[in-house]
């Protein structure tokens, strides 16, 4: 039973102008566990990811990444960020793969994954290569990493962003609707990633509405609606939940 | 035909011509992307500075900017300023405008993601500026700049109105002494020769960035 605490965050709030994004958020993550978040558009699922990679500062609230502190409250309730020379290193710790992949078009697929490593992690460029050879092996892209990230497909593209996330080896690696902007064709290849890394054990929180991979991956599922958690609990909670917000939003899904 | 006659002094023009161009060229385009840079400042007491500048530029004829830079620093600043050094000031200014604005659009053109993923992959907002954004800048903008560098070549003609001996100068020049309308044909295939070569430039510099798409 996985035991170390990977991610805490505690009264996360955050609005935007007059709308209350995030209205006061609990979440812990434990190494090894793979968390998955579903809930409508607007939940705030997204924001709680773009928070905790620093794509957006909080209102208020604590963020714990990897036993580092990112923002603690102060006597007035607002978030207050560590000292910049810190912000970088909590970064590194955790990755996040993009609804829309965001890969660097100028770069080839082999020069996307090692850039990173080399110029942020000062690793030496031969040693890059070689784990992006591996990465994009495991990743079945070996014969695409001359290529350009247009010459790929959505899913190719998608597994070469998770390769690209994980060159930076983080110990816990988010997804923000990673298949959403995949022709359903696609969304299997790289559903299948996701499926690999749980099985080594991998921390990953994900962000989807595919609900079938969050039944059969999910060790607990997190339901969101306008900036709270509603619900959460494993999977067979869940998807039997009594909680009508719940049904109502699940029964969508039916398969 | 008479243009063979008057071809040096047409070739004198045409030298400073290009000084011209070189000279603006290196000067507006560094600070096209320092104004461009400040244009994005939140302080109020840099935007609104920066907007002006920007409008009173791309909002006047160049030919008036020319004769203001002659006249104002010395009758009125009291710094006394050479004819052609008031010609660079005033095309550095005004195309260092434009090109700030196509800088502008080529920025604003990058989709957000690119920040994004430089941000969460550990860049600095400095290496994700130059190693990720500015390379798909630049080659967003050939085609604009294109544009700003054969319109600067054809310009420079209004160097004549504070006393600079440029090409078309000279060729007007010609056309009264000999009264004949070819040393001003002759300017104007020299012109297009000139941007010939420019738009050949941009497009190698367009060819070699198109190993890639987006």
């Amino acid at each position: 039973m996985p035991s170390d605490i990977v991610l805490s965050v505690e009264n996360l709030a955050k609005r935007f102008g007059t709308l209350e994004v995030l209205k006061s958020i609990h979440l812990t993550v434990h190494r090894g566990e793979v968390v998955v978040i579903i809930g409508p558009s607007g939940s705030g699922k997204s924001t709680l990811l773009r928070l905790i990679n620093q794509l957006e500062l909080a209102d208020s609230g604590n963020i714990t990444v990897g036993g580092q502190v990112l923002c603690k409250n102060d006597p007035h309730g607002r978030s207050v960020y560590v000292a910049k020379a810190d912000l970088k290193a909590i970064q590194l710790k955790i990755g996040l793969v993009f609804q829309s992949f965001n890969l660097f078009p100028h770069f080839t697929i082999e020069r996307n994954i090692t850039e990173a490593p080399v110029h942020v992690l000062g690793q030496p460029v031969a040693e890059a290569k070689t784990k992006a050879a591996a990465l994009l092996k495991k990743l079945g892209l070996s014969e695409k990493a001359q290529n350009y990230p247009f010459q790929l497909s959505g899913g190719q593209q998608q597994r070469a962003a998770i390769a690209r996330a994980l060159a930076l080896e983080p110990e816990v690696l988010f997804f923000d609707e990673p298949t959403s902007a995949l022709d359903p064709e696609l969304t299997g290849e790289v559903l299948k990633v996701i499926r690999q890394l749980a099985a080594e054990h991998m921390t990953m929180v994900v962000v989807t509405h595919e609900m079938a991979f969050a039944r059969e991956l999910a060790d607990r599922i997190i339901f969101m609606d306008q900036g709270v958690i509603i619900e959460e609990g494993t999977p067979e909670q869940v998807f039997n939940s009594t909680h009508e917000r719940t049904r109502q939003f699940l029964r969508h899904y039916s398969e | 035909m008479v243009t063979f006659q008057i071809l040096p002094y047409l070739l004198e023009g045409t030298w400073r011509a290009l000084q011209i161009f070189v000279l603006t060229l290196v000067f507006s385009i560094p600070l096209g992307i320092v104004v461009a840079r400040l244009r994005q400042s939140t302080l109020r007491v840099i935007q609104l500075p920066v907007r002006f500048y920007l409008l009173i530029m791309r909002g006047t004829p160049l030919i008036l900017q020319l004769i203001f830079f002659m006249y104002f620093p010395p009758f009125v600043l009291g710094i006394p300023i050479g004819r052609f050094s008031a010609v660079i000031l005033a095309f550095s200014l005004n195309y260092a405008a434009y090109f700030a604005e196509i800088f502008r659009g080529g920025l604003e053109s990058i989709p957000r993601g690119q920040f994004e993923a430089g941000h969460v992959l550990g860049f600095t907002s400095g290496q994700t500026f130059t190693r990720i954004v500015l390379p798909q800048v630049i080659k967003r903008i050939l085609p604009p700049s294109a544009s700003e560098a054969m319109t600067l070549v054809k310009d420079t003609a209004l160097a004549q109105i504070i006393g600079v001996a440029e090409l078309f100068r000279a060729a007007q020049n010609s056309t009264s002494r000999l009264v004949s309308i070819e040393p001003i044909i002759a300017a104007g295939v020299i012109y297009l020769i000139l941007n010939s070569l420019v738009a050949l430039v941009f497009s190698r510099f367009e060819k070699k960035l198109s190993y890639y798409r987006h």
